[in-house]
């Protein structure tokens, strides 16, 4: 029983970890906690459903074409509608994505109603491997592998490409990226289309378990964001641990405890970690200068 | 030009001011036995939205804290008020201070918290608290579960209340003395105290400011507004249930101080009454003259019918980032320029 719940915890943990990476990739950025994340990836999940159901491509096809509109759709909403604000506070900034989250709500939800699908994903859910104790699904194993593998490429990219190199230049100090001759506006760009990817990859990956409607993303989302406040808006490898022990604790909490009140338990640990340590476990608490 | 300390807090400073005062409490009086009744729930729904938006103000334009979890506060006073009258049988007025006292007290809590967060933190922080406090009424048996809650009847000493009519004249008192309040309130050392926080918190602390006391203090103040607001919420619509304070709600709640303008009285007394207007008039888009038949055949065409209400959400959410861009003071600074441009006209 404690291993099963380990074992499916740490697999719903993983989709938060995904969430929690894409917030964290903006946040370090632009300093902007992204509200608009989650609709960001229902809004692709929905082209990729549009993509393989209605139009009736191969899985691969969709899969890639709806990770690339998810990169526009970033590129598109940065573009837009953040750089035009002018020296913005951070309530606005906030503001703006929640103003993105409604339009693309609104927008997903007058397409595609409230009504409820299924998202055919090639890996089956109910196909099981026995692993000692403990009972996985194809699709658990397939969203660990993923997410491992996702993981593993963004931490080479930031740690061996140039651009990832320029990216957290412009994280450090965009002042000073800038004039070594970074582009920062453009790295800004690439920032929202690989978060917008990776939550995507979130959306897809979560469609066949939850059933895919407007409001697929809103939960996972929340938690997705508790993680990352969880492990530390500003370490990587922190979000993504916050993403497991959250699943973990979360799973944990429902097998034991109530059933019921799983989803309270992950704002109930964020309030309490955060009165004690302010900035999340892994990350390093700067006190602010007047 | 002001002389002294009593000028400066006094609630209004001219005669002209005065003059407009007494012609909207005449208005306010008139309106319900002149307009059709549709109109008068309208005002309803307005006035609600007015003491929750001058209550969210007073947390947001005000003292510089951030809330998303607003409608938590909304459904506690909503369901504090029922249960209280189902349970205890307390007459209404008790009942529903009594319920936006508990409010009151969640916000205090709530509070705790903001000392140490800000930013993304506070936003995640209170966020959570809303999704937590409709989770919890949802599932629980106490608070009628996902099938909701009837209103008892609205007796108020022993007059039976149950028109929109009569309603008017119960909310819209209580909205226009909760506003004064709000409004005196800022005028006072704890709306100094509170503007001090906004603008610096560090440095007010090093003024003597007690943050914790006014960081708490201004929680509790928008939590018991909220209350308030939401119990008169429950008798308009006389049936509540979990789904209607929603995630979607606090930003809603949100997008009407932002539209009215942040750290403004009035701003948020024009942005309740307009965003309350436009949000129940897009509820039945397909209704409008011309629009309405355009946009059924694009939704025939392009989109879903059904979804069609959707259309709100959109228009809502092209407005906060617009104002946010654009105008970040809201209606109040639009109405402040056009006070202007008036007053020096011809230069």
């Amino acid at each position: 029983m404690f291993f099963q719940l380990l074992v499916s915890g740490f697999s719903f943990g993983s989709l938060y970890a995904l969430v929690a990476l894409a917030m964290v990739i903006i946040y370090k950025t632009s300093e902007v906690p992204n509200f608009g994340q989650g609709e960001m990836a229902m809004l692709s999940t929905f082209v990729a459903y549009t993509l393989l159901v209605t139009h009736n491509n191969s899985f691969v096809l969709s899969f890639v074409g709806s990770l690339f509109f998810a990169a526009i759709l970033g590129v598109f909403l940065e573009f837009v509608f953040l750089r035009r604000a002018k020296d913005p506070n951070i309530l606005s900034l906030i503001l703006i994505t929640l103003g993105f989250q409604m339009i693309l709500y609104g927008l997903a939800s007058w397409k595609w109603g409230a009504e409820q699908r299924d998202l055919p994903f090639p890996v089956s859910d109910f196909d099981v491997i026995n692993l000692g104790p403990a009972v996985l699904s194809y699709l658990n194993i397939a969203t660990l592998l993923i997410t491992l593998v996702l993981m593993l490429i963004l931490f080479l990219f930031f740690k061996y490409t140039k651009v990832g190199i320029a990216m957290k230049a412009t994280q450090q100090n965009a002042m000073a990226a800038r004039i070594n001759g970074i582009r920062t506006n453009r790295i800004l760009s690439i920032t929202w289309a690989m978060s917008s990817v990776i939550g995507a990859v979130a959306g897809i990956l979560l469609a066949p378990i939850a059933t895919l409607d407007p409001n697929l993303m809103l939960e996972p989302l929340l938690k997705g964001f508790s993680a990352a406040v969880l492990g530390g808006m500003t370490t990587l490898v922190g979000a993504a641990l916050g993403g497991y022990i959250l699943g973990i604790i979360e799973n944990l909490f429902g097998g034991y405890v109530s059933l019921e009140f799983k989803s309270i338990v992950a704002f109930g640990i964020i309030v309490l970690v955060l009165c004690f340590k302010p900035s999340g476990l892994f990350a390093k608490h700067y006190v602010r200068k007047v | 030009m002001k002389r002294d300390y009593y000028e400066d807090i006094q609630l209004l400073d001219s005669k002209v001011l005065w003059f407009w005062f007494l012609m909207l409490i005449a208005a306010l009086i008139v309106f319900p036995f002149l307009a059709p009744n549709y109109y008068v729930y309208m005002a309803n729904y307005m006035a609600i939205h007015v003491i929750v938006t001058v209550g969210l103000n007073i947390l947001v334009g005000y003292t510089g804290q951030i809330s998303l979890g607003h409608a938590g506060f909304f459904a506690i006073g909503a369901y504090g008020s029922v249960i209280l009258m189902n349970v205890l049988h307390l007459p209404f007025l008790l009942a529903i201070l009594l319920a936006a006292f508990i409010s009151a007290f969640f916000g205090f809590i709530l509070g705790l918290p903001a000392l140490r967060l800000e930013g993304p933190y506070l936003a995640i922080a209170t966020l959570g608290f809303g999704m937590a406090i409709t989770q919890v009424i949802g599932r629980w048996q106490v608070f009628g579960g996902r099938m909701g809650l009837e209103t008892p009847s609205l007796k108020i000493f022993s007059y039976v209340l149950n028109s929109d009519r009569q309603l008017y004249f119960l909310i819209v008192t209580i909205a226009f003395f909760m506003v004064l309040a709000a409004r005196n309130l800022m005028k006072t050392r704890v709306g100094r105290a509170f503007i001090a926080i906004r603008d610096s918190d560090i440095a007010a602390e090093t003024m003597g400011v007690n943050l914790t006391f006014y960081k708490t203090l201004a929680f509790a103040v928008s939590a018991f507004y909220a209350g308030i607001a939401g119990g008169l919420m429950a008798f308009l619509l006389g049936f509540i249930n979990p789904s209607t304070f929603n995630f979607i709600l606090s930003i809603y709640f949100l997008a009407f101080v932002i539209v009215g303008g942040l750290g403004s009285i009035f701003g948020s007394i024009m942005g309740g009454v307009v965003m309350t207007w436009l949000m129940l008039t897009l509820d039945k888009v397909q209704e409008l003259p011309y629009l309405g038949s355009i946009l059924i055949m694009f939704s025939e065409r392009w989109m879903n019918i059904t979804g069609l209400p959707n259309i709100a959400s959109i228009i809502f959410g092209l407005i906060i980032i617009l104002l946010v861009v654009f105008e970040p003071l809201g209606l109040y600074g639009f109405w402040i320029r056009t006070k202007i441009y008036w007053k020096t006209w011809p230069f």
